[in-house]
């Protein structure tokens, strides 16, 4: 027993651990081989594309061959920093992402107050049910919709024509000066519905008895909203802000290459139609990586310092 | 939980309207405009050169209807998105319910090193190009399974199901395996019949994303017979774009006439989603639910 005991006390050295994992591994072939098909996937289609950035530090374009394509360093990020056409899909990026942050992050959350406001269960249902819908379409479908309703005898046109502010129909998604809002709002419209999903379901945990109390104590449903309503809102506000801002510089390819045509291009640019763009139809594999690249690390950044803030605003309690 | 409003006194009362009044109009933001485009697409090609009108137009007509069907490709567009989402819905939970299965159990070998390995993938890829180089030299490009085998996979999904495996009595298993039955047996027979609403969910949610998936046939797919309805429908999209841009003196009839065609196909495509959108609904407030809980 006592032998027994201190040969277990014993540390296992390094070959007898690996012996003993391959024994429990053999022992659970079963559900390893449940497992691993996942894992060998992972390592294709997720990690051979990751270490597949390394051709943002080489010279590679449709013509050459992979293995004998050169290291250039740093060679493609200098050339990023002296590209006009690239500045500008990040002035577009920025501009139409921080309207979708002024005006797309605040609408759920009016949104969904106002849904929750509502005492007509069947009218709640039905707003709900109608909201979540244009979710669902998809930006193509979106995109045929909005050249449809914005065509000179379409649906805008026709209405403005009869509320009086324009004399003349016109086309407003061939003016580039128009194209950050119609982007900002048509992703507006299909997503603040769904938007109010979460915050909906953070309201439906608020106790009750906050309202009741207040009531007695005289204050108004405006009151009760902002002293209680948006209190109880505001970890999954905060959430939704930090992925947000992490999110300033990602852009919406489909809904850009749908939209975009030749007159308004030089506002439609963004970061990922500009990717594609030199990668897919240039063939510029290893510039159009660089620039992938530059904008993921910068995303990371930002997500790590909004983080923060929030952070400090939220006592110290980090949300995600 | 409902919030009862006991006493209504005039305060609220001027609340409620203004609150009522706007949800009315935030309604009718969305709905006139999906309204017109359904009617544009049952008017006459005369009506839709002489637009102005928002809710009916001047003559109805089955002709755009008629002309898409005249064109054989869509109804091959329509069968290869009906294959490819049934077909990817399929493949896809059950293959994340099998990772997720095995890794439910803590007491797996190298758990750790594959939930860190799959949450990265959650966070980082490659992007575009190194993607669409892997999927070249796969032998994938121009190929049906593209659409498939790299969307087998997603961790959100697995996390989900791992979460919801966990919550299965354990008893079940237990007497399962003392009666001689293995993992997979266990997972076959009890652990998927069980697991049906969180499937369920995820089923949903990946058939629209497949449905509604265009950029994988823009990104790694030109043989036309392969195009399913979004790409069909982009293409198009694309092609009365550059007629209007154009605009050859006196091609008024040919603009409308695909822009009837543009309508219907805008409409035939969004018709499957509608069609299940009562059961979406089912599901998808679940499903938010159990992606929030992770959080």
């Amino acid at each position: 027993m006592s032998k027994a005991s201190g040969y277990m006390s014993e540390k296992p050295t390094m070959g007898q651990r690996f012996k003993q994992f391959f024994v429990d591994f053999a022992r659970q072939w079963e559900i390893q081989s449940m497992i691993w098909p996942g894992v060998i996937f992972m390592f294709i289609f997720c990690y051979i594309p990751i270490y597949g950035l390394t051709i943002a530090f080489k010279r590679y374009t449709v013509i050459d061959r992979l293995d004998t394509a050169p290291w250039v360093a740093f060679e493609n990020f200098e050339i990023i920093m002296k590209d006009k056409f690239f500045w500008e899909s990040v002035v577009n990026t920025l501009g139409i992402s921080f309207l979708k942050l002024a005006i797309g992050f605040i609408v759920p959350i009016i949104l969904a107050i106002m849904i929750y406001e509502v005492s007509l269960r069947g009218f709640k249902k039905f707003v709900q049910t109608i909201s979540y819908l244009p979710h669902f379409l998809s930006w193509i479908v979106l995109g045929g919709m909005l050249i449809n309703w914005f065509a000179t005898t379409g649906l805008f046109n026709e209405l403005l024509l009869a509320l009086g502010i324009i004399d003349e129909p016109r086309n407003i998604l061939l003016d580039p000066d128009k194209y950050w809002w119609i982007a900002t709002l048509s992703d507006i419209w299909k997503e603040a519905g769904w938007g109010t999903i979460l915050y909906l379901a953070v309201m439906a945990k608020i106790d009750p008895t906050y309202y009741e109390a207040a009531k007695i104590d005289g204050a108004n449903r405006l009151k009760q909203i902002w002293h209680i309503t948006i209190p109880n809102m505001k970890l999954m506000i905060s959430l939704n802000l930090i992925l947000t801002i992490s999110g300033l510089l990602g852009s919406n390819l489909d809904q850009t290459l749908v939209l975009m045509n030749s007159q308004n291009r030089e506002k439609a640019e963004v970061i990922n139609s500009y990717v594609y763009r030199m990668g897919m139809t240039q063939g510029d594999f290893s510039y159009a990586t660089a620039v992938g690249l530059g904008v993921s690390i910068v995303s990371v950044i930002l997500l790590v310092s909004a983080n923060a803030v929030t952070k400090r605003l939220n006592d110290n309690q980090s949300v995600l | 939980m409902e919030r009862k409003i006991m006493r209504k006194d005039w305060d609220s009362r001027v609340f409620d309207t203004i609150n009522i009044t706007c949800l009315s109009i935030v309604l009718i933001l969305i709905l006139v405009p999906l309204w017109n485009v359904v009617i544009s697409s049952f008017s006459s090609s005369k009506a839709l050169a002489e637009g102005g009108f928002i809710f009916w137009p001047s003559e109805l007509s089955l002709e755009n209807y008629r002309a898409v069907f005249r064109d054989d490709s869509i109804g091959q567009s329509f069968f290869i998105s009906v294959a490819k989402t049934v077909i990817g819905v399929l493949t896809h939970v059950l293959f994340c319910a099998m990772v997720a299965y095995g890794l439910s159990k803590s007491n797996v070998r190298g758990r750790k090193f594959y939930v860190t390995m799959g949450v990265i993938t959650m966070f980082f890829s490659g992007g575009m190009i190194p993607t669409y180089l892997l999927i070249k030299s796969l032998g994938l490009l121009n190929s049906f399974w593209v659409y498939i085998i790299p969307a087998l996979l997603s961790f959100y999904d697995v996390i989900i199901l791992m979460n919801f495996f966990r919550n299965v009595p354990s008893s079940l298993e237990e007497s399962a395996k003392i009666d001689g039955a293995g993992d997979w047996r266990v997972f076959l027979s009890i652990f998927i019949p069980l697991s049906m609403p969180a499937m369920a969910t995820i089923a949903m949610f990946n058939g629209v994303n497949q449905w509604n998936d265009f950029m994988t046939t823009k990104l790694y797919v030109t043989n036309e017979a392969l195009y399913p309805l979004q790409m069909k429908l982009y293409e198009i999209i694309v092609q009365s774009q550059t007629q209007s841009m154009q605009n050859i003196g006196g091609s008024v009839i040919i603009e409308t006439t695909t822009k009837g065609v543009q309508l219907a196909t805008i409409v035939i495509t969004t018709l499957p989603i509608v069609a299940i959108y009562p059961l979406l609904q089912r599901y998808f407030i679940s499903g938010m639910m159990l992606g929030a809980v992770k959080e």
